[in-house]
């Protein structure tokens, strides 16, 4: 059974491109036919993340208007070729969408690959409905700050509101929250909502929480997914939430302040 | 010609309303027991039916109650300053004869059995007196209520099992309760019902009002009831914040 899952969280650039990225890279990483889908018409990014923005020949606006084919659009990953990227379109509108065409493309699909990653714009308007609309789980991305909170919530009702599964009554979209540029030493001083604030807010079950850290944005210039990176918090980070995804019982990891070094081992307790 | 159209266009609302009627459970037909019995329980001070609208349920008398003079009860009772607005569980031919004699026929209801009368022991044919309580709905919601997102409970109680965020909305002609966090807008007794209240596990509203009352709440942490469990009602048009 492939599924879809829709990478939203209602406020703008709190890292759903980048989580998009590495959650499908690793997801395919594992194995799984994985395909990521940009549904930021207009202002695409994700093949810039992908790194395979040279490669953009058509795109999922073409495919909706049936100017090309899935398989011309479908552009592979470089180093897996279990990975597939259909890029937005940096010139068309986001009218071209409408749910019969995305549909359409969703369900083919759905018959080739096990994963389908959708990438949501920010805001609540119809790219962000389009992109969480067939969605059977939803990653919800969020800062520690209170705006990207209350966002998320607004988003929340949204995808308990307006997908197709809310609409036919089906089981609900499975929520799990990631929290992104998680700073443990400013969470601790206050200055960051805490873990516990967040998901008390939200109410939903925490997949993931990755730390903030300077390979996430070398990653991104780069152009390759910062999972890749194992020598990164982030990267690490990123990896446990694919395993927690998949149903493996991981601890969390980088949330607690790093020891200090050798004054601490003197007079700590 | 049309008469004069008064300002805002209509002359009349019909709205709905959901009251609380006492109801005269007869056991005899004969009127002169019967105001006699009631004048005795009027003596004792029950001056809460004093002027009330009445229920007369014939339940008790339906076989006896053919011969029942309605608008002689109802002058009877008139006399006593209760006024009978109707009556139920009637035949349909004494529903007939009420109608003539200017009563309404009342449907269903449901009767609380609590017996406001006395606690005395009841004499040969004691009138137990009961309330009539039309049971409103409840409307439960299990999930979250989210930023953007608005609940109105239409003529009944709002139950939230879950918080009500940020920028979230609940509404309800009854009674609000949160068995979680109330951290949005809540507005209870919408259609001015003013004895309607606010109900909270933790209590931080942004806005709380009370048939058309409001209050925000800009300083919240001023208030040494902030996310405690808390109930809010009105009380002379102010809004009062009690502990629960």
């Amino acid at each position: 059974m492939s599924k879809v899952i829709v990478v939203t969280s209602g406020k703008g650039g709190v890292g759903k491109t980048t989580t998009s990225a590495s959650f499908a890279a690793g997801l395919a990483g594992r194995g799984h036919r994985t395909v990521v889908i940009d549904f930021d018409i207009g202002l695409r990014n994700l093949d810039l993340v992908m790194g395979c923005e040279r490669r953009v020949v058509y795109d999922f606006v073409n495919v909706i208007n049936e100017e090309a084919t899935l398989k011309q659009a479908l552009i592979r990953d470089k180093t897996d070729s279990n990975l597939h990227i259909l890029p937005a379109s940096q010139t068309r509108d986001k009218d071209a969408f409408t749910r019969e065409k995305v549909g359409k493309v969703i369900r083919e699909l759905r018959d080739n690959f096990d994963y389908i990653v959708c990438d949501s714009p920010a805001g609540i308007e119809k790219g962000a409905l389009m992109a969480l609309f067939y969605a059977d789980e939803a990653l919800v991305v969020t800062n520690p700050e209170i705006s990207s909170v209350r966002d998320s919530d607004r988003i929340l009702g949204m995808l308990a509101a307006k997908s197709l599964r809310a609409i036919k009554d089906y089981e609900p979209i499975k929520e799990h929250l990631v929290v992104t540029r998680y700073c443990p030493t400013r969470a601790e001083t206050g200055e960051m909502l805490s873990l516990d604030d967040i998901q008390e807010l939200l109410g939903i079950e925490l997949i993931g929480v990755i730390p903030e850290s300077e390979a996430v944005l070398n990653a991104s210039n780069a152009g390759i997914p910062v999972i890749r990176d194992e020598q990164s918090s982030s990267g690490q980070a990123y990896q446990d939430m694919v395993s927690r995804f998949l149903g493996e019982d991981v601890p969390m990891r980088f949330l607690e302040v790093e020891k200090k070094g050798f004054l601490k081992r003197i007079f700590g307790a | 010609m049309e008469p004069a159209r008064p300002e805002g266009g209509t002359a009349i609302e019909l709205k709905g309303a959901v009251f609380t009627l006492p109801v005269l459970k007869l056991r005899s037909v004969e009127l002169g027991a019967i105001e006699h019995e009631l004048k005795v329980h009027l003596a004792r001070g029950l001056n809460f039916f004093k002027h009330a609208p009445l229920v007369v349920d014939l339940e008790l008398v339906r076989e006896r109650a053919d011969k029942l003079d309605f608008a002689a009860l109802a002058g009877s009772l008139h006399d006593l300053q209760l006024f009978t607005v109707g009556v139920r569980n009637a035949t349909p031919e004494q529903a007939e004869r009420a109608v003539a004699a200017g009563l309404a026929v009342l449907k269903g209801g449901i009767t609380r059995d609590n017996e406001l009368a006395s606690s005395e022991k009841p004499v040969a044919e004691e009138l137990p007196v009961a309330t009539e309580v039309s049971r409103r709905r409840t409307r439960i919601v299990s999930q979250p209520v989210r930023s953007g997102q608005q609940i109105y409970a239409k003529g009944c109680d709002l139950v939230v099992l879950s918080s009500v965020n940020v920028g979230a909305e609940v509404l309800a002609d009854g009674n609000i309760h949160v068995y979680g966090s109330l951290r949005g807008r809540a507005f209870a007794g919408v259609s001015e019902d003013t004895t309607a209240r606010i109900f909270a596990q933790a209590m931080e509203p942004e806005l709380a009002a009370i048939a058309g009352n409001y209050q925000v709440f800009d300083e919240p942490a001023a208030s040494r009831l902030y996310g405690k469990a808390a109930q809010i009602y009105l009380d002379d048009e102010q809004l009062v914040i009690a502990p629960l």
